[in-house]
């Protein structure tokens, strides 16, 4: 191997590099999500979908929904699809985000051991929180910044308490994702605080059962918002406004409405209209 | 558990699930091309800092041994920093493809594949450099006979390297964003179906993953070995 | 007349030179000339600087001080004690010694087949080179040294490690490819391989050159305290 072909070798190694992302088209658009609606099975049911009626590929980022924000913030994504309303009301009003819109609904469940020994269950999720609290049973947070994280936090909130700051030994803080958070949850049979979706898609449930269900605060909302291309220009603005405006069409929102697991809904379409 | 994910496994081989062999070849592409590139810059570094007498090899000597245990995350964490488009390398626009992964993964190996290679390398230079000197031989002809003499060594290097690249999940997750069909490998479909509590199907991908490497394995130590034979 | 004009040009000269390698003076004001043609045996005990000097005049050691003339690079090969073989085969071992010089590798590899058939190595030219036997070994090493027809051989002991029929068949290989226009330095402690391969001795003690005379002067009539000394030891 003598020197000149030995440096154009290295020379083509950018090229090499590059012509890995085959894949790589112009009809694709990235959307930063959350671990619910990808773990929950729901973008691999609508998004061919929309695949069908667009032509356009959506490749999904799924993340907690503070990281996913970040992403957008970033430029690294050209729609941001969460549920955190405070974090996405900030993130529009910041530049960063056109203009949320609302897509759909799930509902949040406390998890807990089949034999509920804190005697958690009920329909109210404050009272709920209070039992564990009192009775110090076993409990997992996200404690990840993800939207059910926030959720978490705003229901201790309303019961007054604050276990994450008094160090509480049973609060057990794992800094996950949804899925790994159950299985830790699962593992030491501990009460958790989870989005239906990701819930009802979960396998790995061993004891774990609903504990607090159907309470109005329990609600959570999505929304989904474009990536400012005034801060960044890349941002592929047709394609991205193409599937917001799928998902709020009847379209979309029968696409959402259509996904189930065991015959139960796990996403409630609710754009305005 | 392990019985279920085995004849699991078993059923998306002979089956030739498509979702699970594209994340398979993806994870070939991305881990192969990464050894290979890395390859290209490792060995020409180690080689070069073997024979060297320049005031800089003792620090890039430690630079290298140290940075063997780069932690993934870490390195998951600054490349996808370089890549973001508010990054310094975000015009390319390789965060979350493949070519990010790739980019990741190389920073990942090469280290371990240079420290490594210069100590083999170094070895052989103590073995042959006087007889190179001897015969006169350029420093980049001595440098080549280096590599040359030092292949079997060296394969065995690049399969470790190969074999970090293929096992590695947190900068292929951070930088790829385990996007279906287009960046998700081997390990964050693992990691994903764990999140799910689909452990079977996660450990089913497991086994996959340990049978692909151990080919792989398998394959170049009897490469190695019907080459030296045919000198045997 | 030519031999005559020949064997009083000088190959190699050496004019004080000293050699310290790490504080500790491994040569020391050495002076040596080497002329052409000549076969020059180095003696002396182990650590007398013997190698050093070898190394010295082959450039691949730098004297601290002194003067060192010597062939290129090109017009001297070195034997080392231990022939450090490429793991390839046989015939690659001798023909990489020309393809680093640029010989074509189909040229290369006809000339190495001769060099092996000339070093009763042939039959060996397919095998792989570190499974030849000790002897073979050194004898492929020198095949591969002397298939650049260098004009200095250097060589470091080369038997010092062979079985008592390797080192006969090596020594009677030197002195075969050793013709009357190489001019040949070699180490060794063997006193009969002295004899029969050098008509020079150079004796070194502490890396000094203490005796420098003919070889039948130097055994029969051995002047310094060192050498006699030596000479004795190597009789018990």
């Amino acid at each position: 191997m003598n020197r000149r072909y030995f440096l154009s070798v290295i020379a083509a190694i950018p090229f090499a590099i590059s012509s890995a992302s085959l894949v790589a088209q112009d009809t694709s658009i990235t959307v930063a999500s959350t671990t619910s609606t990808e773990q929950s099975g729901l973008f691999g049911h609508i998004l061919p979908l929309f695949k069908k009626a667009s032509g356009i590929d959506v490749k999904v980022v799924a993340l907690g929904t503070g990281q996913a924000l970040d992403v957008g913030r970033r430029g690294d994504a050209d729609v941001v699809f969460v549920h955190d309303q405070a974090a996405e009301e900030k993130f529009v009003a910041d530049g960063f985000g056109v203009k949320r819109i609302a897509v759909m609904y799930n509902d949040f469940v406390l998890i807990g051991p089949s034999d509920d020994p804190a005697k958690a269950a009920g329909r109210d999720v404050v009272a709920g929180l209070k039992a564990v609290y009192n009775g110090k049973s076993a409990f997992v947070s996200r404690s990840d910044k993800s939207g059910t994280h926030a959720a978490e936090l705003r229901y201790w909130k309303q019961a007054s308490l604050d276990p994450a700051s008094e160090k509480a030994s049973w609060y057990r803080e794992t800094g996950s994702g949804m899925g790994p958070a159950l299985n830790t949850a699962a593992a030491m049979n501990a009460y958790i605080l989870a989005d239906r979706g990701t819930w009802l898609a979960f396998k790995n449930r061993q004891s774990l059962k609903v504990v607090v269900e159907g309470d109005t605060k329990l609600f959570n909302q999505y929304g989904v918002m474009l990536v400012n291309p005034a801060k960044h220009a890349h941002v592929k603005k047709d394609a991205g406004q193409k599937f917001i405006d799928w998902l709020v069409s009847v379209d979309g929102q029968a696409a959402i409405a259509s996904y189930k697991i065991g015959g139960e809904h796990l996403f409630f379409p609710n754009a305005a209209k | 558990m392990i019985a279920e994910a085995a004849s699991q496994a078993l059923s998306l081989i002979v089956s030739f699930d498509a979702n699970v062999m594209a994340v398979v070849a993806l994870s070939l592409q991305v881990s192969g091309l990464a050894t290979l590139i890395g390859a290209m810059i490792a060995l020409p570094l180690a080689a070069w800092v073997a024979q060297t007498r320049s005031r800089v090899r003792e620090p890039i000597v430690v630079l290298l041994n140290a940075s063997m245990g780069l932690p993934p995350v870490i390195v998951g964490l600054v490349v996808y920093l370089l890549l973001s488009r508010t990054g310094p390398m975000g015009s390319l626009g390789w965060l979350f493809t493949p070519s990010g992964m790739t980019f990741a993964q190389v920073i990942l190996i090469t280290p371990i594949v240079a420290a490594l290679a210069r100590q083999v390398l170094e070895d052989a230079d103590q073995e042959y450099g006087d007889l190179f000197r001897s015969l006169a031989l350029s420093r980049w002809q001595s440098l080549c006979a280096l590599l040359y003499e030092t292949r079997f060594s060296l394969l065995v290097l690049l399969l470790a390297g190969f074999g970090r690249a293929i096992a590695e999940v947190g900068a292929v997750m951070m930088v790829g964003g385990n996007i279906a069909g287009h960046t998700r490998v081997m390990t964050t479909a693992i990691a994903l179906e764990t999140s799910k509590g689909e452990l079977a199907l996660a450990l089913a991908l497991g086994l996959i993953l340990i049978a692909i490497v151990l080919a792989i394995n398998v394959f170049a130590h009897f490469a190695k070995l019907y080459l030296r034979r045919r000198y045997a | 007349m030519l031999e005559a004009t020949q064997a009083t040009a000088t190959i190699a000269n050496l004019e004080s030179v000293s050699l310290v390698q790490n504080g500790v003076a491994i040569l020391r004001d050495l002076s040596l000339s080497v002329r052409t043609g000549e076969h020059i045996a180095l003696l002396g005990a182990n650590g007398a600087g013997k190698t050093s000097l070898l190394r010295t005049i082959h450039g691949l050691t730098i004297a601290t001080s002194g003067r060192v003339e010597a062939p290129v690079a090109s017009e001297q090969a070195m034997l080392f004690q231990k022939p450090s073989l490429l793991r390839r085969s046989t015939l690659d071992n001798v023909a990489f010694a020309l393809e680093a010089r640029g010989h074509s590798r189909r040229g290369a590899l006809s000339a190495a087949r001769d060099a092996l058939d000339r070093c009763g190595l042939y039959a060996f030219a397919d095998r792989y080179a570190r499974t030849l036997s000790g002897g073979e070994q050194q004898k492929l090493a020198l095949a591969r040294a002397m298939i650049l027809q260098p004009k200095l051989l250097l060589a470091d002991e080369p038997t010092a490690s062979l079985a008592p029929r390797a080192v006969f068949e090596v020594e009677q290989l030197i002195d075969e490819l050793c013709s009357a226009s190489t001019t040949l330095v070699i180490a060794t402690h063997n006193r009969g391989q002295a004899k029969r391969l050098a008509t020079r001795i150079v004796f070194m003690s502490e890396g000094c050159i203490v005796e420098d005379t003919s070889s039948a002067e130097f055994f029969s009539n051995p002047v310094s305290q060192e050498a006699i000394e030596y000479l004795n030891v190597e009789r018990v």
